[in-house]
């Protein structure tokens, strides 16, 4: 067990999330640019690029031959915003480059990011998730791998501006209210299940994030013409997001009883985490059920698909603040 | 969910109807889909209330200091089971209902999905331009054998008739469906039937004392209803040593970082004797009872003299830690047996001992750097005749004659001695030893509950990513020597059907066979979107 912090990683690992924070702020600028002044882009035709990019596991055979995908062109969102036929009103040229800028930085945030989370696991020997400044920190990260790999296949750039807010507040916060030095874990934690159970949980938590802001969007567009895209186009963003998030949890889930069963002496207790985890994972379970066997479309899904997002935030923050149970590894200041 | 699933209608109110058609309309509403829905909706807004008060099977320390906060608000809390939520009537009568319904839901779809199963796809529609997905392009040459034999390549499942060719594939989305459905009955089924057949306990060991696995021997045995007594794995082992680390320096000093404990098990009276290593995430297995270690705390150990210069006591004293951070802990010590006064003591052991600036010892680490006890001595009539149980962790003090009380005086070091004043005896602190505490748990369903929770994402996948869809071929006779007209139908009505569009053209590209070109395989799709 090391027990020996390299306090030079850790400041770099720190200093790394101040640039990552600068990063995502300015990506968010230049996505915020394009939206408001770039080309439109889910207009009309684009519609169909979305059915013919298909996300969903089943259609993901190589090569695609629908006339749709043929003038989606490259589907590599960064150059897509150039060599495009001219939409209806011609978008001032510098608007093109601050998408391609926008994304150039958010990479380069999601880099620096990465690389916080490499040194500060260096720093002290073992996963970087074991207390809740770590869980938040990548769970931002996760959100922003999730959104640059979905809008390198699918016309999602408009949701950049919005994921990018997420991302800097939720950093912000981990450094402004949550930060500790870096050191060992407590036994518990001491385990291999760290990098099964929790690297799920923050990858599915990344990806219900992406869900939760094209919800919020969704909610505050009107039916109306704006510049993002149709409901049902944030809709179906959204549904995509969760219906990979969803197994992804629950196996999450399941990897935490099986860790409970090694290390507190029971699968399953009823402690305020994992109650909540289930709570999530039922409010989930049940905004896939209603698409799936009831229908249900547009609002009433959107406000199920928010009613459970507000649950996953509650599991990790008001349970991690508020409530006290065996899972309160979070060590919040 | 599936293409041919009758959508249930809603059990509407029966007029007029006997017991009988009450009691049917009943278990219609109880089984269908929606209300298995809102019953799972509902079991997990009753678990609220138990991570919002705390509960007496997790934290009854908590659950007293409310009572004493708010003895009213406590009372009706408790009336309504608030503080054993998991264990209330209302908690499990959601959970029964929740499974009555899954399984009236799920057999009368599996039986369904078993006879869908085996029939074969619908002929084709007659105007196969009206479905979501259409297509036609020219084969010359092409007969319902070749076209059959491509969307069997493509594992369709095909059937033919003169000039017709209907498949079918996605099966697999209502199996994974009712997979997902059938396992999550299992789980219930599992974890009951662990409540049922398993027990848990606890106990305390202090270094060098043995543990054997009899009801008898727990300070705190909780059996299922069907647990007999003999039942229990006969095993046992002794404690040989226990070792705590922590972090010694920097911010984060104190914090521990391993602890371990090290057995000698025999499996059964009179097998040989095996080393364990316990540690936090490593229990001990014997035969499916897991002993976990969950906490640890210090036993100094005493000898005490009393006035008759008789031992009256002498061992460990197993302590309550009062402080995580450091580890002070406090003991209890009685004597009943000194002569001529009973004695009684109060101990505050401080694992790292230093003097503050005030005069007071206080402990500034969790390992036992500088241990030292600070002696608080009684004598008098303990109260242990008057045949009222009391707790070995607190001492009434209100009727004993205090004769030690000196908070800033120097605290017993190991091996020294404190004479009481009075010729009323003495004690010392002859070692320190520590404790640790142990769950051991017996619990049948685990694995099972493992198996259907495994068994119940596999489902969930199947149903979220297979896609239940129907191609229909006709091929049309040229006239005149004419290439003979193929006309593809597709449909799916799953959601997620956007990327149906590709795999259609996909199919297409397949039915027209390696002969076409690809260009002009892309000018007969016709996107009905
Ligand atoms: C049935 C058992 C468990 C369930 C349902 C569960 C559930 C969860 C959930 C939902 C999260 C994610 C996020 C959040 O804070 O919102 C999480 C994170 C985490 N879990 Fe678990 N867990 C279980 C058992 C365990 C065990 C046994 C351990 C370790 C001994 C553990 C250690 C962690 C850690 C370190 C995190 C990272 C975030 C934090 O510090 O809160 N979990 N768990």
């Amino acid at each position: 067990m090391p027990t020996d912090v390299n306090f030079g990683l850790a400041t770099l690992s720190d200093q790394l999330i101040l640039a990552t924070v600068l990063l995502y702020v300015l990506a968010m600028i230049g996505y915020a640019l394009d939206l408001g002044f770039g080309r439109v882009q889910a207009a009309a035709p684009a519609r169909e690029l979305v059915t013919a990019g298909g996300g969903t596991p089943v259609a993901e055979a190589g090569d695609v031959q629908t006339p749709g995908a043929r003038a989606d062109g490259s589907g590599t969102g960064a150059d897509d915003a150039v060599g495009v036929p001219p939409a209806v009103r011609q978008p001032p040229a510098w608007a093109a480059r601050a998408a391609t800028i926008a994304v150039a930085l958010s990479s380069l945030g999601w880099a620096t990011n990465l690389g916080a989370l490499i040194a500060r696991g260096v720093s002290a020997g073992r996963w970087p998730w074991g207390n809740m400044y770590e869980f938040v920190v990548a769970i931002c990260f996760a959100a922003v791998t999730a959104f640059l790999v979905m809008q390198a296949r699918q016309p999602v750039r408009f949701l950049g501006a919005f994921v990018s807010v997420a991302a800097a507040l939720g950093l912000g916060f981990a450094v402004r209210y949550l930060h500790v030095q870096a050191g060992p874990v407590v036994p518990a934690l001491n385990s291999y299940w760290i990098a099964i159970h929790v690297t799920a949980a923050i990858f599915a938590s990344g990806l219900f994030i992406v869900a939760g802001v094209a919800g919020i969007l969704f909610l505050t567009r009107g039916d109306g013409p704006s510049r993002l895209p149709g409901r049902e186009e944030l809709e179906r963003v959204a549904h995509r997001a969760i219906v990979i998030a969803f197994p992804i949890w629950t196996f999450a889930v399941i990897a935490g009883a099986l860790w409970a069963d090694k290390a507190w002496g029971r699968y399953w207790g009823w402690d305020p985490k994992e109650v909540w985890a289930f709570i999530t994972w039922v409010a989930y379970a049940a905004y896939l059920h209603a698409r799936a066997t009831a229908g249900w479309r547009g609002r009433a899904a959107v406000i199920v698909q928010l009613i459970a997002f507000g649950c996953l935030l509650f599991n990790l923050i008001g349970v991690n603040i508020f409530l006290s149970g065996l899972h309160s590894y979070a060590q919040v200041p | 969910m599936t293409l041919t699933d009758e959508v249930r209608a809603d059990p509407v109110r029966p007029a007029g109807f006997g017991p009988m058609g009450w009691l049917r309309w009943a278990w219609r509403l109880l089984t269908s889909m929606r209300t298995a829905l809102i019953l799972l909706f509902l079991f997990a807004l009753a678990s609220v209330p138990g991570s919002l008060y705390p509960q007496r099977s997790i934290s009854p320390e908590k659950v007293a200091q409310y009572f004493k906060d708010s003895p009213g608000l406590a009372a009706w809390l408790d009336r309504l089971w608030l503080f054993d939520v998991f264990t209330s009537p209302w908690f499990a009568a959601t959970y029964l209902l929740l499974f009555i319904s899954l399984a009236g839901c799920v057999i009368p779809r599996a039986n369904a999905h078993l006879r869908e199963l085996r029939r074969t796809p619908p002929a084709a529609p007659r105007n196969l331009s009206r479905l979501p997905q259409h297509a036609t392009f020219a084969a010359p040459g092409a007969t319902v054998e070749v076209l059959a034999a491509r969307l069997r390549k493509k594992r369709f499942r095909v059937v033919t008739g003169p000039g017709w060719v209907a498949a079918e594939k996605g099966y697999l989305r209502e199996t994974g469906n009712l997979l997902f459905h059938g396992a999550l009955l299992a789980l219930l089924v599992a974890v009951a039937a662990g409540g049922l057949y398993g027990y848990r306990g606890n106990v305390l060991l202090v270094e060098g004392n043995g543990f054997a696995n009899t009801v008898a021997a727990y300070d705190r045995y909780i059996p299922g209803q069907r647990v007999p007594a003999e039942s229990l794995e006969p095993f046992s082992f002794t404690l040989e040593d226990f070792q705590a680390t922590y972090v010694a320096t920097g911010e984060r000093r104190g914090q521990p970082l391993d602890f371990s404990a090290r057995l000698k098990v025999a499996d059964r009276p009179g097998a040989p004797e095996r080393p364990y290593d316990l540690r936090v995430n490593e229990p001990l297995d014997v035969d499916g009872t897991q002993t976990y270690l969950i906490g640890h705390g210090y036993a100094p150990t005493f000898k005490i003299l009393d006035g008759k210069g008789q031992v009256a006591f002498e061992g460990a004293v197993p302590c309550l830690t009062a402080d995580q951070a450091t580890y002070t802990s406090e003991c209890v010590i009685k004597a009943p047996d000194a002569e001529p006064d009973q004695l009684g003591f109060l101990v505050r052991f401080l694992p790292t001992t230093v003097r503050a600036q005030d005069g007071s010892y206080l402990s500034v680490f969790p390992g036992a750097a500088n241990p030292t006890a600070q002696v608080f001595a009684f004598s008098g009539d303990l109260g242990l005749r008057s045949g009222k149980p009391q707790s070995v962790y607190q001492l009434d003090t209100k009727n004993l004659k205090p004769l030690v009380m000196g908070v800033n005086t120097k605290p017993l070091g190991v091996g020294e001695t404190l004479p009481l004043p009075g010729g009323a005896g003495s004690i010392q602190l002859t070692g320190v030893r520590e404790w640790i505490s142990l769950q051991i748990a017996y619990d049948p369903g685990r694995v099972p509950a493992l198996l259907a929770a495994g068994l119940s994402v596999l489902g969930l996948v199947l149903s979220l990513t297979v896609r239940r869809r129907r191609i229909w071929v006709r091929l049309k006779e040229g006239q005149d020597g004419a290439p003979a007209e193929v006309e593809v139908g597709g449909l799916t009505r799953t959601e997620g059907g956007a990327g149906f569009t590709e795999e259609f053209s996909q199919i297409v590209t397949a039915l027209r066979g390696p002969e076409a070109g690809e260009t002009a395989s892309r000018q007969g799709v016709k996107d009905a979107h």
